[in-house]
């Protein structure tokens, strides 16, 4: 149990994707304009990241592994996040329109966040099971979600300032990530187990 | 088109990271020195131009519907083959750079140039777009990491400029990268609207 609470409060906190880590950077900067969208990118985020997770694990030890085709990695993986976030587009629009209209626009995007992709091989470098894998899948995403959302509340707040003109949009927006990035750190001294 | 100015394109007037901001993972990640910055620039590069010529030759081989899905098989096979060519020769670096090797494969510049450009025009053209493209990166990775190692740890390319002790760890460290890259891109605006305005 301490090593699944251990891994939750490090991929949330101590380790954050987007802070520590340098993953989804681009619907990081890209979709943080608005805090609604940010809410449904991160929602969207945490469904495709549980489900890819679990999908590339059972592929890499059942498959890849036993057949000694290591290398096709990220060939293999990389196919399997194009085609599932396809699928759950397919699935999400049939069954729950409501929830499509919501994420639809987001879910194309998902494919080349280098977070999906990331935590999948992640995962298998840091040789965790499959409870372990889908948990520190699930915690990332939360913890995506978490930068996400604290950031687009900054930058919803820096379009009423008055900013130096070569400073304006991306600049001052990667400074703010820098001080957010300044904040996490202070949970680097925490320790579980 | 001209191939010196679709190079000239690709450094300057359209460089991923400072105008199209493309590829920011790689950018703030690999970047803690100005070697591993500029060894993750020419590794992109790598791939780039052999990604957009092969797409550029196969594409009136691949079907419309199908394309993308076809241009990212192409981009992770020369990804993969760098990793291995890398695991190979160069452990060390290659430790260094860890996930973001494999991570190339999603970077938006790769997927972005094969759609944008490998796949309107002749391979010629394509593998200049691709080095002009892959310079602009490369280039751009050098001087943020050599600005982070420099005002970090008073070093570039490992030479020593000024003693260590009065160098700030945090440029080094994850927030000294967001906010190197704003300053330097408000720097890149500066020097473009002046510029633009005499």
């Amino acid at each position: 149990m301490l090593t699944y609470l251990s891994i939750i409060v490090t991929a949330i906190f101590v380790n954050n994707i987007v802070f520590a880590q340098f993953l989804g950077i681009c619907p990081f900067m890209g979709v943080s304009k608005k805090l609604s969208s940010a809410v449904g990118m991160g929602a969207a985020v945490t469904a495709v990241m549980a489900l890819a997770t679990c999908v590339t694990w059972l592929l890499q030890y059942s498959v890849l592994v036993p057949a000694g085709l290591e290398f096709m990695q990220t060939i293999v993986f990389i196919l399997v996040i194009a085609a599932l976030v396809q699928m759950l587009e397919i699935v999400i629009k049939k069954i729950a329109p409501a929830l499509y209209a919501a994420l639809g626009v987001f879910l194309p995007l998902i494919t080349t966040n280098c977070a999906v992709l990331g935590v999948a091989i992640l995962v298998t470098q840091k040789g965790f099971d499959l409870g372990q894998s889908l948990t520190y899948a699930v915690a990332t995403a939360i913890g995506f979600t978490l930068a996400l959302t604290l950031f687009a509340g900054i930058r919803e707040q820096l379009e009423l300032v008055n900013v130096p003109r070569p400073m304006k949009g991306v600049p001052i927006a990667l400074l703010c990530a820098g001080l957010l990035a300044m904040a996490f750190m202070g949970f680097s001294g925490i320790k579980i187990g | 088109m001209n191939k010196l100015k679709i190079i000239y394109n690709g450094l300057v007037k359209e460089n991923p990271t400072f105008v199209l901001l493309l590829g920011m993972c790689p950018t703030l990640g690999t970047t803690g020195s100005a070697l591993t910055g500029m060894s993750m620039g020419l590794a992109t590069m790598g791939v780039l131009v052999c990604s957009n010529g092969a797409i550029s030759a196969l594409k009136n081989f691949i079907p419309d519907s199908v394309r993308i899905p076809a241009y990212i098989v192409v981009i992770a096979s020369f990804v993969t083959i760098l990793q291995m060519l890398m695991q190979a020769y160069l452990p060390a670096l290659n430790d260094s750079l860890g996930i973001f090797i494999p991570l190339i494969v999603v970077n938006c510049i790769l997927l972005g140039r094969a759609e944008a450009f490998a796949s309107k025009h002749p391979v010629g053209d394509s593998l200049c777009d691709g080095l002009g493209m892959g310079l602009g990166f490369t280039c751009a990775l050098t001087l943020l990491g050599m600005v982070r190692e420099l005002l970090g740890t008073g070093r570039v390319f490992s030479v020593e400029v000024y003693p260590e002790r009065f160098g700030s760890l945090i440029f080094v460290l994850a927030p000294g990268a967001f906010i190197a890259l704003g300053f330097l891109i408000a720097l890149y605006n500066v020097i473009k609207n002046r510029r633009s305005s005499c």
